[in-house]
């Protein structure tokens, strides 16, 4: 599909990519009859329908509970930021056409039909404000996943041309070039070369067999490119028979988060093969958080069946490392907090891993509160971070952190997520703020033993 | 016909059949929707049990959400558990379910019920005062929550009225009380009332789903 539409021309050559007006808007992709556009975000959100989302939707009472744990609306109080609201269209469409009693919701009109002006309407609200943290499915009295719903309704968006453009464009980006933020694989080789020398470290790409597959995302090679070395370092003390390979290197999946189910699975595939064609036995993913959601818990229905070998987030990997002796580290005298990143925590179930590797460490380890599971989003997560028009909600939502950080008295805040740290740095800078983000894996390349 | 022979009569039978009928219909619907299979390597086997344990675990909130959905939650269960003791508790209701099922339990004293089903229409009022008026609650209401909030309190005040024989006759107040509950009855399988069934079978799926992945239920 589609071209972004030149009504808000793309501005590259801001840091990040944005649009040139950045004012609120509804974005759209492609010249598509609106009947059509209907047709397709609804189709596409019925595709994914299965027993327990069609449940999901039959289940909500209208408590409103979901909105004390969604960072948008506590920030603001503006009940629009519910996070069952945010998915009101596509529930009104599923009990007029597909729900047991559509016809008795016709027949009486209890359920008018969804316009595409009413798509365009919500699209603020799937993207621009839905980081898909997965707060408020935690919260739910009914145990409805919002934030699966969340992603459905993203499919429908996408492929009906109502995507924000920067997402789009983002998406486009990865599924053309193999990296949203042009890391295609010269770039990578030649980072990679770049880190070889400047940290002396030994760093394969493409042996042909491999214990290990390594990955990175766009954000660590283009912005964050010391995590590179900081990897190698540490597999290589670790002894590990490891490879990076150019044919499947980038692990974040923008497609997945802009809603297109074939680009999600393209890129997955990409690392799937790679793994196969160095028969890896395990995949290390770097640190991001929607990476580690498309592969280790979506890769497999991406490939059709189990995926031959073992998938493992970064501080997974060192946190068994360093559990199991093989990995030694040398104590920090620093106090620190950290950023539990969603996908890996809340929606990943590796919450524990960074604080094995944080306790091996000896850091002073101040929590915020909350923490862990229920951490508060950095709001840069599910692409919003690409989204410029989002930016000042993003910040408002991003005082929260703030609050939660100085609370704490911790100068320095690490986390296992690229994006996150993105986030931070960008907020870092927009409020002028005295605290450091960094990296846990790189915290651990420096104190080797 | 008196309506005190309609309602106990054709009426009821009316109720249980389309209660019955929706109500098989809607959860069948449900269960024939194709079952999404995860192929990914599990981190817990244990998911049945975290299925189970999800049941029982939302009905209390996790710790850091207790204080911003403390006034719903107690609204909520003041309400429920109320309601419950009536249904369940009061001596004429153990007569009617015994009539239709044989089973039967010793009835609470009339006091008790008295105050349960006061206190459940003062939950139910102070319900339907906040969906008004709290914006989020406001904004996100439908017809489906006002009219099942009113299919509700209708059984419980005229209950209430038939007890104190306040209003009219009391084969009348009794009459318009089986009424009313057949009106909930029908109602029941279309709107969310219905969630008081479905609730175990989202609450288990998200469960079973969550401890696959070794996240929190």
């Amino acid at each position: 599909m589609s071209e972004v539409t030149q009504k808000y021309p793309l501005d590259e050559d801001q840091p990040r990519l944005t649009v040139k007006d950045p004012h609120p808007r509804h974005d759209t992709q492609g010249d598509i009859d609106e009947n059509e556009r209907l047709r397709r975000a609804m189709a596409n959100f019925a595709k994914n329908m299965n027993r327990t989302t069609a449940s999901y939707m039959e289940a909500c009472v209208h408590c409103g509970q979901c909105a004390e744990a969604c960072h948008y609306y506590v920030q603001t109080g503006d009940p629009k930021y519910t996070p069952i609201w945010k998915l009101e269209v596509f529930k009104q469409a599923y009990k007029r056409e597909a729900s047991p009693f559509g016809f008795f919701y016709r027949l009486f009109g209890l359920k008018r039909e969804v316009t595409v002006e009413q798509l365009g309407e919500w699209q603020e609200l799937i993207y621009d404000s839905c980081t898909m943290c997965g707060r408020c499915s935690l919260i739910c009295p009914m145990g409805i996943d919002i934030a699966t719903l969340v992603g459905q309704a993203r499919h429908g968006m996408f492929h009906a041309g109502l995507v924000p453009d920067e997402l789009h464009e983002t998406a486009m980006r990865a599924k053309e070039e193999g990296s949203p933020l042009g890391a295609t694989a010269e770039v990578f080789e030649d980072r990679v070369e770049w880190m070889a020398d400047e940290h002396e470290v030994d760093i394969p790409v493409d042996k042909e067999q491999a214990d290990i597959l390594v990955c990175m995302s766009s954000i660590e090679i283009m912005k964050y490119p010391h995590s590179i070395a900081a990897t190698a370092k540490i597999l290589n003390t670790l002894g590990e028979n490891w490879t990076f390979r150019t044919e499947g290197y980038e692990a974040t999946n923008f497609g997945m988060m802009a809603g297109n189910s074939g680009w999600q699975k393209e890129a997955t595939m990409k690392l799937i093969n790679a793994a196969i064609n160095c028969g890896a036995k395990l995949v290390v993913l770097p640190e991001c958080g929607h990476a580690y959601g498309a592969l280790r818990w979506q890769g497999a229905a991406m490939y059709g069946k189990p995926l031959p070998f073992k998938v493992q987030h970064i501080s997974e990997f060192l946190a068994d490392a360093i559990a199991s002796g093989r990995l030694r580290v040398r104590k920090v005298d620093q106090t620190v907090t950290f950023h539990d990143p969603c996908q890996v925590a809340r929606r990943g179930g590796a919450t524990e891993a960074p604080r094995v590797v944080m306790e091996a460490l000896g850091l002073n380890l101040e929590e915020m509160a909350p923490s862990g599971d229920f951490n508060w989003c950095c709001g840069g997560g599910g692409g919003v971070i690409t989204i410029h028009r989002a930016d000042k909600l993003r910040y408002k939502v991003f005082e929260l952190k703030m609050d939660q950080v100085e609370a704490t008295g911790a100068r320095t805040i690490l986390s296992t997520c690229s994006n996150c740290r993105q986030s931070y740095a960008d907020a870092k800078e927009h409020f002028k703020w005295d605290k450091d983000i960094e990296s846990l894996l790189e915290l651990v390349a420096d104190n080797l033993a | 016909m008196e309506l005190l022979d309609f309602v106990r009569g054709p009426g009821l039978q009316i109720a249980v059949i389309i209660f019955v009928a929706g109500l098989a219909w809607r959860l069948v619907h449900i269960l024939l929707t194709v079952r999404k299979v995860d192929i990914s390597e599990p981190r817990s086997e244990a998911v049945r049990a975290g299925g189970l344990r999800a049941i029982f675990s939302r009905f209390v909130h996790h710790e850091p959400f207790r204080t911003r959905t403390f006034n719903g939650t107690v609204l909520a269960y003041a309400m429920h558990i109320s309601l419950a003791v009536v249904i369940f508790g009061s001596a004429p209701h153990i007569l009617f379910i015994e009539s239709f099922t044989g089973l039967s339990w010793p009835a609470l004293p009339a006091v008790v019920i008295h105050v349960a089903a006061a206190l459940t229409l003062a939950a139910l009022l102070t319900g339907i005062g906040r969906r008004l008026k709290h914006p989020v609650l406001r904004l996100i209401s439908n017809f489906d929550d006002y009219f099942s909030w009113l299919v509700t309190a209708l059984p419980v005040a005229t209950g209430l009225l038939a007890v104190a024989h306040v209003g009219a006759r009391y084969e009348m107040l009794l009459a318009l009380h089986i009424l009313s509950f057949e009106i909930f009855l029908v109602w029941f399988p279309f709107g969310k009332l219905m969630h008081s069934i479905i609730v175990f079978g989202t609450r288990y799926s998200t469960g079973y789903a969550f401890t696959r992945k070794g996240a929190r239920v």
